[in-house]
């Protein structure tokens, strides 16, 4: 199937402000049930500073606002070929080792609550991996609802757990966490989904992705309860949401800051 | 008079003196002490004077302290120096195909020479570099291996420093001090000398300049977090020395996809940056978000290849305590050879076995941690009191994984000037390396640090350590 | 050079010249009390605190005008930022954050200076040591100048010092004159009385200029010769005209090659032109105070536009 997406982030603020970086995670992988047809990003109200390839490979840009500045706007707009692996993804490409995906990292470190929603699959997991991880994907659903509003980019996964509502971010960082407690790697993925009847969507995706041996990367997306296909488009992966974030910033000044997103995907 | 059972460098006693002091001892016994301990005095005063001093975290007086200094030097044959220089050429060599590796394929964990946990479990390990070649393929640009000495032909590695090795501003300030005091003993035997350090950085520096410079001469800097910072003076000596700007923090912004210098007529490209910050505060952007001692974007400006940092961020892997023990395999693995210096034996205390032999033996061990530095939460075993070894098994037992233990070395001693005369005080050294692109390249000598008290072998200048001139005769 | 470089040489000069000022007031302080009447001390040591620009702090810590108060706290108080102690702990850390761009000889003397001071200031001095003392402060401060003009490059980095300097002391000097104006003022009471005899002194005694300007006036004190000497006479080192006439040179030098005029330079300029070739009683005329007032005000404009031109701060 082939996805047209159109992506615009703009943020402004409520005065000018003297400096801010931000680092963009915004453009498609290629790889497995993947392929980037086109792909565009511009930047308006700031400064590209360098791109490269951060150590997930996520093509990673560096951009400045202009000084005195008052809104940043991106927009990242193209065509991805995007194929039904049923959520298997494989071996990775990158470097980094499965270890590194084993550790916990301050967003996804357990508490007694994910220990407690790990060990209600524990017995499944170690029969059958990949039927374990589909119940713990089951049981993260139920006992972290899907609610906007209730936490944010900086809530981290035993907080969502405890009070049992988030997004798909915390979901997939409670997910993460349970994985790793129970000795599977997992990584977080950032990305689009086109979503039945919804043009017009308010942020971009998120989900996880845990390592089944025989298998490798298999997607789990807890917010809409399957295993991504071809309506997914992966974009970046890190350990947690703060690596794979499509926008991490900083900024001089206490400037307050108003996010607007919008995302389009589309047949 | 006390029993040496230590190997003394300059030879057990009077009649007996080793073959690289033997023109000092002849020059030394024309000497009148007094003058000398008056010189010893003038030395103080002039270090005060030029403000050669370290900082001392938590005292609000005196913040500012000096390193005292001893004016005997400490003295190395040719030959005796020829090998250590090998030594350390090899395992320096050994360190940058580690950090290569273990950032990129990590063929030696694949291969089994290194267990997994030692990386997988360590904090120093620091993903962002993952995938990544630093420029010219340099990732310890400059490195103080420590060594002890033990006997006639008997040197160990006790430690690598693998960040950012301090230091070395004492050694070349010893040196000088010894010049103008004793220009004599100069004339009279053939000293190496080690006042071209700051131009062999500098050059050394130069020619690792970042893959995207396109200039004709890299213009550098040193990064220090300010004047509030222990190695201070160190690094403005360093900056001074090499003819490199002294930056800090606030005076650098990314702009144009590079970083640059604020200057009194608008901003200017930095290439290389020989930083004294620790990777943690380098880059609030992608580490610690709080810190201010770091230049946000510059690990991004990095890995776009537009600028080179030395140290590279994340060579705190390779000096590691925990690592530390398995450098002869590191060493064997990377070069093919069998490693020249020798490691201490260390007792991993993560390993039950291990455990409860320091256990059986703490009174005889130094029991160390993993990540300490500075002599800090260090146990010297025969030194202790029974209440600090009862403390310390305690901790041992509580926290294994963060300690591990060596034998107590029998350090070599050196005299120092005492008012009673030459004494022997056990000393380490520390040589300074540099690293670039198919080049290492040895200062002849280093620093020696000796520990002033009598019998100690604590010879950290945090604690009571002091420094002498290290001298490598020439052939 | 670094912009942060730039700000340090500058305060670290700044912070020199104030240590200097600050011991000098001290001792004119002291003179006045040994030679002058016993009620006019008092509000001469309150006269000389708020020169030094403590007024509200002194009063509130240290209470009564008295002797010991004002030496404590002209010399001594941390909590002072113009005291002898916390100048010399400033231009020193001033001084050791530049210190690649000063000679080792320019550092080694302020080194030097701060370890002694530091050390006779650690204890309240008396009026025994006093003299000791602020011949030592006057003897350092000669030596960190001396070792500036002797050793240091024609350059930048000279430039900047020196700005540092002179805006200090077209700063300080204004200050001195404004708090005693009035006693300048032709319509003075007793003028010529052994009252106005003393201020007048006091004055020229806190810029080092009582010998000067008695050897140029052949003893002729009169109030406008005062204010002409120490406002507009170029010869006169501590003068406004003779500072504003350095910051215009060193500022010169500093924007050669700079494509546009730097705004420091012209706004100096213009101050300079104030004081160029100005009649005494024209100053007088346009009313002293608010001649003072106004000299105080744009040397701190200058000093912020110099701070701006050449980014001491990011």
């Amino acid at each position: 199937m082939r996805l047209s997406i159109t992506h615009t982030t703009t943020y402004s603020y409520d005065r000018p402000v003297s400096y801010a970086l931000l680092q963009l995670r915004l453009t498609p992988r290629n790889g497995a049930g993947q392929k980037v047809i086109s792909w565009q990003s511009s930047v308006s109200g700031a400064s590209p500073q360098v791109q490269y390839e951060d150590h997930f490979r996520n093509v990673t840009e560096l951009v400045q606002m202009d000084p005195e500045g008052t809104t940043i706007t991106i927009l990242s707009q193209g065509e991805v070929e995007v194929e039904n692996l049923n959520g298997v993804i494989g071996a990775g490409t990158g470097l980094a080792p499965l270890w590194l995906f084993k550790r916990p990292t301050a967003a996804t470190k357990p508490g007694n609550t994910i220990r407690k929603l790990a060990s209600s699959v524990k017995e499944a997991f170690a029969a059958d991996p990949l039927d374990g991880m589909h119940k713990l994907s089951d049981a993260v659903s139920k006992a972290v609802r899907y609610t906007t509003g209730s936490t944010n980019v900086t809530t981290s996964a035993e907080e969502a757990a405890k009070a049992g509502v988030g997004v798909c971010q915390d979901q997939a960082h409670v997910m993460i966490a349970a994985a790793r407690h129970l000795g599977a790697p997992a990584r977080y993925v950032s990305g689009y989904l086109l979503m039945d009847g919804l043009n017009q969507q308010e942020a971009t995706h998120g989900w996880c992705e845990i390592w089944i041996m025989g298998l490798g990367w298999v997607g789990f997306d807890v917010a809409n309860e399957i295993c991504p296909d071809d309506r997914y488009v992966r974009v970046a992966l890190g350990r947690d949401y703060g690596e794979a974030a499509p926008v991490h910033g900083l900024r001089q000044g206490d400037a307050e800051e108003e996010l607007y997103v919008s995302v389009q995907v589309q047949q | 008079m006390v029993e040496r059972k230590f190997f003394d460098e300059m030879g057990p006693d009077e009649a007996q003196v080793r073959a690289p002091y033997a023109e000092y001892a002849n020059w030394f016994e024309g000497e009148d002490p007094r003058s000398l301990l008056k010189k010893s005095a003038e030395a103080e005063t002039f270090f005060r004077r030029v403000g050669i001093t370290f900082n001392v975290y938590g005292q609000k007086e005196a913040q500012e302290r000096l390193i005292p200094f001893d004016i005997v030097p400490r003295i190395i044959a040719a030959q005796e120096w020829r090998q250590l220089e090998k030594g350390i050429e090899q395992r320096v060599r050994a360190l940058n195909a580690f950090l290569a590796d273990i950032y990129n394929k990590q063929e030696i964990l694949r291969a089994g020479r290194l267990p997994e946990h030692i990386i997988a479990q360590n904090e120093a390990f620091l993903p962002q570099m993952m995938g990544m070649t630093p420029p010219g393929g340099v990732y310890t640009h400059i490195v103080g291996t420590d060594l002890v000495r033990t006997g006639e032909n008997e040197f160990y590695v006790l430690e690598d420093n693998a960040r950012t090795p301090s230091g070395v501003s004492y050694m070349l300030e010893n040196r000088e001090t010894m010049l103008r005091m004793f220009p004599e003993l100069f004339t009279r035997m053939k000293v190496k000398p080690v006042s071209s350090y700051p131009a062999e950085l500098r050059r050394s520096l130069s020619a690792c300049a970042p893959p995207n410079f396109d200039g004709d001469k890299p213009s550098l800097a040193v990064l220090t977090p300010g004047i509030h910072n222990s190695a201070y003076f160190e690094h403005s000596f360093l900056a001074d020395q090499m003819g490199a700007e002294l930056v800090e923090a606030s005076d650098l912004k990314v702009i144009d996809g590079r970083v640059q210098m604020r200057t009194t007529r608008g901003y200017r490209q930095l290439d290389v940056v020989y930083r004294r910050v620790d990777d943690e505060f380098l880059d609030p952007l992608s580490f610690n978000p709080d810190s201010l001692l770091g230049v946000p974007g510059i690990m991004d400006v990095y890995r776009a290849g537009n600028i080179t940092i030395a140290n590279a961020p994340g060579t705190g892997i390779a000096d590691d305590k925990a690592l530390y023990s398995y450098m002869p395999d590191i060493v064997e693995f990377y070069t093919g050879e069998k490693a020249i210096l020798k490691n201490v034996p260390t007792w991993r205390c993560s390993e039950g076995d291990s455990l409860k032999y320091v256990l059986d033996n703490l009174s005889d061990l130094v029991v160390k941690e993993v990540h300490g530095s500075g002599g800090y939460g260090m146990l010297v075993g025969p030194a202790a009191s029974k209440k600090e070894l009862a403390d310390f098994e305690a901790k041992l037992r509580s926290n294994p994984d963060n300690y591990v233990a060596q034998p107590t070395l029998a350090l070599s001693t050196v005299p120092i000037m005492t008012k009673k005369g030459l004494a022997p005080r056990h000393v380490d050294l520390r040589p300074y390396v540099l690293v670039s692109p198919g080049r290492v390249h040895i200062t002849p000598g280093g620093l020696t640090r000796v520990a002033l008290k009598e019998g100690s072998l604590v010879v950290n200048s945090s604690q009571g350590g002091g420094t002498k001139d290290t001298w490598v005769l020439g052939d | 050079m670094l912009g942060r470089t730039a700000g340090g040489l500058f305060w670290m000069f700044r912070y020199l010249e104030r240590s200097e000022n600050t011991a000098r007031l001290l001792d004119t302080g002291f003179r006045i009390a040994l030679t002058g009447s016993e009620n006019s001390s008092e509000s001469e040591w309150e006269s000389i605190v708020t020169t030094a620009g403590g007024r509200e702090a002194f009063v509130q810590k240290w209470g009564d005008f008295d002797q010991a108060n004002v030496t404590n706290f002209l010399l001594r108080d941390r909590d002072n930022s113009s005291s002898v102690l916390s100048c010399i702990e400033a231009a020193r850390s001033n001084g050791r954050m530049v210190r690649t761009a000063l000679s080792s000889e320019v550092w080694e003397a302020v080194n030097e200076a701060w370890m002694t001071l530091k050390e006779q200031l650690e204890k309240p001095v008396s009026v025994k040591n006093l003299a000791e003392v602020l011949t030592s402060i006057r003897q350092h401060s000669s030596l960190v100048r001396g070792a500036l003009h002797g050793t240091m490059l024609r350059n930048d980095i000279y430039d900047f010092s020196r700005l540092g300097t002179f805006i200090e002391r077209a700063d300080n000097t204004a200050r001195i004159l404004d708090v005693k104006y009035y006693v300048l003022l032709p319509s003075a009471a007793h003028v010529g009385g052994s009252m106005d005899n003393m201020q007048w002194e006091t004055i020229l005694r806190s810029v080092s200029a009582f010998r000067s300007f008695r050897w140029l006036h052949e003893g002729d004190v009169k109030p406008k010769a005062i204010a002409d000497f120490l406002i507009l006479d170029r010869r006169m080192p501590r003068s406004l005209a003779y500072c504003l006439s350095q910051i215009t040179g060193n500022l010169t030098y500093l924007s050669r090659g700079s494509e546009e005029e730097l705004k420091s330079l012209a706004l100096a300029n213009q101050l300079d032109a104030r004081l160029n070739g100005r009649d005494i009683d024209d100053v007088f005329e346009e009313g002293l105070h608010e001649f003072l007032k106004e000299a105080i005000n744009q040397t701190a404009n200058l000093a912020s536009q110099i701070q701006d031109d050449f980014r001491f701060y990011g």
